[in-house]
Formats: structure tokens, sequence, C-alpha cells
């Protein structure tokens, strides 16, 4: 049985987790825990270790997603889920510019763990506050050549579309390198 | 779909750069601590600014730029409070007190006046709304806004190294020990005379800067200056070390895994059809 894996990354309630959940062909193993912090009550619970999807190809393969914990105090699990991946999507609320920065600051960390593709997903583009892509890319500094999605985390259709689109970029780094 | 957030997330200089690349036409509204402020822009220009409080009187704008004098600058506002910037602009031009180019100039400075003051806000709720434009009776120059976010990040990093040089305005000034021997030898501008006369360390240095209506900027560079040349010095409350830098984890470069193409495929093929 050959497996490949995917990273899921992102800052915190980016939605990470309805990402995997919105795909993955199990329930989702979930490390949530009640928030603590009033001050990052914005939803009732977090990842603190990792998420887990599968997705089964065929008989002799199988994609698994990890989720990373989006809270700075657990990145010390960023590294762990990396490593060996095959590319990974960062995540980013679009609806919350505050998040922005520390968007910027995790894709920057995880091309640091590994030269591998990955694409930007910009979540939540259903909602009537959302900046658009095209502004995104800007505010997050994103290189034209790397793909900026519009995705909707609960949305299976629009998360295949991203995973489809890490795919290519994977299948065009090979192109690249041969 | 609505561009609106926090300065204290995203920054003046970053909003600008934002309009600029994408060419963006519409009203950015920042408020602030009360201060409210109205950028318009169009397909990436800057052309118009209005800071709350403020009218934005072409004759004060004018007199700013010393192309009108205080008195017919009193003169000019109290005969037209009926008249349009566009109209008003016409009729001095043709009264031949201005030219247009004094106009435009006048304008100009008073758009980024406003604008380059939003550099250093530090926080403040912005929206940009595409549909709003600047009202047809005001005077819109355009300006590329390439060099207004390289000055306004000139200013920005002088007003960090002022506030860096001078953190707290809690503090007083007091004069040093020969004080009138080097004011003798020194020549102070109109501002610096009104701080000098405010100076005593019953007086904070916000307070000095309340009574005379400067921005923490100016009295900043103002005290600075004195500073610099010895004329005052600081009654320093406690020392309070400053906080120490975060240490940056750094991360290892993991090497990227041997990837075969056929499973790469084969996820494309299974996505695709799924």
């Amino acid at each position: 049985m050959q497996t490949v894996k995917m990273v899921v990354t992102g800052p915190f309630a980016a939605g990470k987790t309805e990402f995997i959940r919105a795909i993955s062909e199990i329930d989702v193993v979930s490390t949530e825990r009640k928030i603590s912090s009033e001050a990052e009550r914005i939803k009732d619970a977090t990842t603190v270790a990792m998420d887990f999807g599968r997705i089964t190809v065929d008989q002799d393969l199988v994609l698994y997603l990890f989720g990373t914990p989006g809270q700075k105090r657990f990145d010390f699990m960023w590294e762990i889920l990396s490593e060996g991946m095959l590319g990974f999507v960062v995540v980013v609320d679009s609806t919350r510019p505050e998040t922005f920065r520390e968007a910027r600051s995790i894709l920057e960390t995880f091309r640091g763990y590994a030269a591998t593709p990955y694409v930007v997903a910009a979540n939540k583009q259903d909602q009537e506050d959302a900046w658009t892509p095209e502004d995104l890319r800007i505010a997050l500094k994103i290189d034209s050549r790397v793909k900026l999605l519009p995705c909707v985390a609960q949305d299976k259709e629009s998360v295949k579309n991203v995973l489809l689109e890490l795919l290519y970029a994977v299948l065009e780094r090979l192109d690249e390198q041969e | 779909m609505a561009l609106k957030g926090n300065l204290r997330d995203f920054s003046t200089t970053q909003l600008l750069n934002l309009i600029n690349l994408a060419r963006k036409t519409g009203t950015l509204t920042i408020t602030s601590r009360g201060n409210a402020a109205q950028i318009c822009f169009k397909e990436g220009k800057l052309i118009y600014a209005v800071l709350g409080g403020q009218d934005g009187h072409l004759a004060d704008m004018l007199h700013k730029t010393g192309k009108l004098t205080e008195e017919q600058a009193r003169t000019v506002r109290e005969h037209s409070a009926n008249q349009t910037d566009k109209v008003l602009g016409q009729m001095l031009i043709n009264a031949g007190h201005v030219t247009q180019n004094d106009v435009v100039q006048a304008v100009r400075v008073h758009i980024l006046d406003i604008v380059y003051r939003m550099f250093s806000w530090a926080e403040g709720d912005f929206r940009f709304e595409p549909t709003l434009a600047p009202a047809q009776d005001r005077i819109v120059v355009p300006v590329d806004l390439e060099n207004v976010i390289m000055e306004g990040s000139r200013r920005l990093k002088e007003f960090e190294r002022l506030q860096d040089e001078l953190p707290n305005l809690d503090i007083a000034l007091r004069f040093t020990d020969r004080p009138d021997t080097r004011l003798r030898n020194i020549s102070l501008s109109v501002e610096e005379w009104r701080v000098v006369s405010f100076i005593n360390p019953r007086n904070s240095i916000r307070q000095i800067a309340q009574f005379n209506n400067m921005s923490d900027f100016q009295i900043r560079k103002i005290v600075y200056g004195m500073l610099q040349a010895g004329l005052v010095e600081l009654v320093r409350p406690e020392g309070v070390a400053p906080p120490a830098p975060k240490p940056r984890v750094g991360a290892a470069a993991a090497t990227a895994p041997a990837v075969k193409r056929s499973q790469v495929t084969r996820l494309i093929e299974f996505f695709t059809r799924r």
C-alpha cells in the first residue's frame, strides 16, 4: 500500500478542520479541545495536535490529509506533521484581515520545512465580508506563480478543486525537475 | 466584496499599495480615536482626501501654500459661503489672484497632508467602498501612489525613530543649567518658541502639545531637536527596561519526499472523476 500525505495549515479558525472534514471518507480524527482563552473564543473548540483525514484512491494508494493546529503555542507540531508531505495548503479566512500576517508567517515557516509545492485557499468566499482573492494576493504578498484559490471549506467541490490544483502544481514541479 | 479591517492588522502603507496595484476606484474611510478620514481614488490614483473636522475650504488650502494671505483667505471665505470649490477656484483665477497651477498645487498639498497623517495611525477601522466618489463640487487632483507610499514610509520611519528617541510624552522638560547663553546663540522657529514658553517641570510634553494644538509627531520633532541641541533635558521617570525580543524558533529544512509521478497522476484522475 502506497500512501501520500498533504498538510492543511493556516491561522487559528481559518477553516482547516472543516476543509478536511468536507473531503475525508472517514470521520476526521480530530484532537479538538474547548477554547480556554477568552481572546480566542471565536469558536467553541480548536485543534491542539492535528486533524487526520483519509481518502482511498484505489487498492494501492491512499491520501492522508493532516491538519495542523492553528494556535501558535502548538507550533512544535508543525514540523513533525510536515515530514514527508507531498505539498501543503494554506487556508486563510478571507473575512479576517487580522489573521493575514499570521497566515503569511505560517506560509513562510512551512516553505522552510520543505521545498514542496503549495497553494493558498482563500476560505469563506461565500461571506459578504470576504476579501477577493485578487486583494488577498496583494495583502499576503503571494507570488503570481503561486495558486491562490477561492474556497468554501464546507463545500466538498470547492475543497476538491483546491486539492486538484495542488496536485497540478506538484505535477508541474515534477516536469521542471525532469 | 468588502475590503474592510483594522489598521492594526493591515497598515495604511499596505492598503495604499493594494489600491495602487489593483488599480482600484472608490473611497477609503478610516476612523481612529474619534478622527475620520476619507481618501478617494480613481483607477489606483489618489484624487481627493478629507479629514473629519476640516471642511477643506479652497481658501484655506491656498493660504496654507502661501498663495493667499490670512486676510485674503478670510475675506474669500466670508464672500463665498455658497460657492463650490470649482466655481471659487475659477473666480480667483479670473480675478488674477492665483493661477490654475496654484489651485492644483494647493489641493495637492492638502490631499497629501491628510494622507501622510494616515501613515502614523497605528489602528483604526477602515472600509473601502468602490461605489463612493468625492462630491461633484470638489476639485480633484490625480496623484500617483508610488511616490506617496515612498514618502509616507519615509515619514513613518522618521516618526518611529522619534518615538523610539522619545517614547514617553508624559514626562516633563526643564532647561539645562545655562539655557540663556545657548538660547541667545540659536535661532528658533515660531513653533519652537511656542513650546519654549511652556517648558516647566510641571508641564508634561503631552500637555505642551495640547496647549499648542500640536500633533505627537510635531511635538516630538521639536523636543527632540531641543534635546539634541542641549537646550532642555527630560525629567525622567523611573526607567523601565524594554521587553526582550522574542527568540525565533529556527526551522530545520526537511527534505522533500521523493514523489512518484504515477501517484500524482492517479490522484488527479481520482479527484477529476469523483
